[in-house]
């Protein structure tokens, strides 16, 4: 037991810890790295069979239940037969960026959940500018979604590619502003601290705008339906990864559900309370909590029809845009009026603002000067 | 006033799939369960009753895919002898027309449908393969038959 310490005084002699990591001990970033990797690929295999399980439930069948007990196994046949086929490329491909771009699109989604908190303080790095570095990161892989298009040299992945970049684009600023939102309301950018804001009532309850303005904005992001028009199979083939197959295609499709793992985590973590909840660990409640936020996002799939795109750029800058825009301007205010902690008579006021700016929106929101049937 | 465009449009949407989620799983699976077919199944098959037939040849020449190939030789009271009678069930087309032409009522479709097999030869039924009694007729064109055999099964009935 006197070695250890020994090694663990040492190094820490030799490499200064920096402060942003809990704990101030140099082992902490080896295992919450490998913690957070063995996370996402986990998550994903559970997400992607979730999703097909759950899917088929919706349409009243049955889902993979052969592979394993429960078909659990199926994703994990698939990855071997992804890692097994041939990896094809295009003649007139820009090889270099052809290979490249599945890495820069997966590589961020990992990055982005080094600043969850999985417990009060467990997390890889406390940085004081969690949400931002969250912002920037994740936008990243769009970087890689566009390379892939650009490089495939096939006017479907180009297409895709563009439709990506303009939701995304569009999207991100009434995300990012329903994420002020929390952050004037938690008075902290750092992901710790907003959990731990919401000990006494979770901020769903406080921002039901900001909640249902990042998650719509959430899965135009990350591509989920309906706003999956970036690999409309109908008309795209598939989109950005139409030339791409074998362990490439893997690599993207890690990176589509890694998305999803985060987003769903990020909403868990923002609006309904991340670890906090009564009995269970904190752990617990937080996958708890990404499983319900992925159950919705599932049933949204099974429900609506893909959109077209100029319903996605117009509900992007036509509806969501503006009432992002009151809800940050409405919770500044709130925050202004009471500084301490908003009381709990603000949450139907909350409620009431959202029901009659979702109306109004409703009720203003045109597509192409009321020509345009919505 | 259409409330459909105020959102309710969505959540009408978001009840049925719901509902969808808790009902009734409508895939049966199928070596394990099977849903009993109907009484008047075309089977990819042919039973032929050797008493009733008189070697008259109608089917084969009723077939449309010519698949039916029958030999005869006179025989005694006004029937022939039937010395080949063959059908390439692989160019089958199950459209029962044989059964429907056949003057004697000595040929009937089959019930059985899981009829798949390695060899391209040995689809091809040779007289003592098609004999009425190995084999079950199904109803088509003969509802006599129908009392003989268990109720389809549907869908719609099954309770679990």
């Amino acid at each position: 037991m006197i070695v250890p310490n020994i090694t663990v005084d040492a190094l820490r002699h030799f490499a200064p810890v920096s402060p942003d990591w809990p704990g101030n001990e140099w082992w902490h970033w080896l295992v919450f790295t490998v913690i957070l990797i063995v996370f996402i690929l986990v998550m994903v295999i559970i997400f992607i069979w979730l999703e097909r399980r759950i899917i088929a439930w919706f349409a009243a069948r049955i889902g993979p239940n052969r592979t394993g007990p429960f078909g659990i196994f199926q994703n994990i046949a698939a990855a071997l037969k992804l890692l097994l086929k041939e990896g094809i490329n295009p003649t007139n491909a820009d090889i270099i960026i052809f290979w490249l771009a599945p890495i820069v699109a997966f590589a961020p989604v990992i990055i982005v959940l080094a600043v969850v908190p999985f417990q009060n303080g467990a997390l890889l790095a406390d940085l004081n500018i969690g949400i931002l570095f969250v912002v920037a990161i994740s936008s990243i892989s769009t970087i890689g979604i566009f390379m892939a298009g650009w490089s495939s040299s096939n006017k479907y992945s180009m297409l895709g590619a563009m439709r990506m970049i303009a939701a995304v684009v569009s999207y991100e600023i009434p995300v990012v502003l329903a994420l002020a939102g929390v952050v004037l309301l938690a008075g902290s950018l750092s992901l710790n601290d907003i959990v731990i804001a919401q000990e006494r009532v979770p901020f769903i309850v406080l921002q039901p705008l900001g909640f249902l303005l990042l998650f719509v904005g959430g899965c135009a992001e990350i591509n989920r339906s309906p706003f999956d028009l970036m690999e409309a199979d109908s008309e795209l083939v598939a989109g950005f990864h139409t030339e791409y197959s074998g362990i490439k295609w893997a690599m993207f499709f890690l990176g589509e559900f890694g998305e999803m793992v985060v987003m769903s985590t990020l909403i868990a973590t923002l609006f309904l309370g991340g670890w906090q909840g009564p009995a269970l660990p904190p752990w617990l409640w937080l996958l708890i909590k990404i499983f319900i936020v992925d159950f919705v996002m599932i049933w949204t799939r099974a429900t609506l029809p893909r959109v077209r795109i100029d319903q996605l750029m117009a509900l992007a800058w036509k509806f969501m845009f503006p009432l992002a825009l009151v809800n940050l301007i409405i919770t500044a205010i709130q925050v202004l009026a009471w500084p301490d902690a908003l009381p709990l008579y603000v949450i139907p006021i909350n409620w009431a603002i959202t029901i009659i700016l979702v109306l109004l929106g409703s009720k203003l929101f045109k597509v192409g000067w009321g020509r345009v049937e919505v | 006033m259409k409330f459909e465009r105020y959102g309710i449009g969505i959540a009408k949407g978001l009840t049925v799939t719901m509902r969808n989620l808790l009902r009734r799983r409508i895939t049966t699976q199928y070596p394990e369960q099977r849903l009993t077919v109907s009484r008047r199944t075309r089977g990819n098959e042919l039973v032929w009753s050797k008493e009733k037939c008189t070697g008259c040849a109608t089917c084969a020449r009723t077939c449309p895919q010519g698949v039916i190939h029958i030999v005869t030789s006179p025989g005694e009271e006004n029937r022939y002898n039937v010395e080949v009678f063959e059908v390439d069930t692989g160019y089958c087309i199950s459209c029962g027309l044989c059964v429907e032409a056949c003057p004697y009522d000595a040929l009937f479709m089959g019930y059985a449908f899981e009829l798949a097999k390695y060899r391209r030869g040995e689809l091809v039924l040779s007289r003592d393969d098609m004999l009425i009694e190995n084999k079950q007729a199904s109803a088509y064109f003969h509802p006599e038959n129908a009392e003989a055999l268990p109720k389809q099964e549907l869908l719609i009935d099954r309770k679990e």
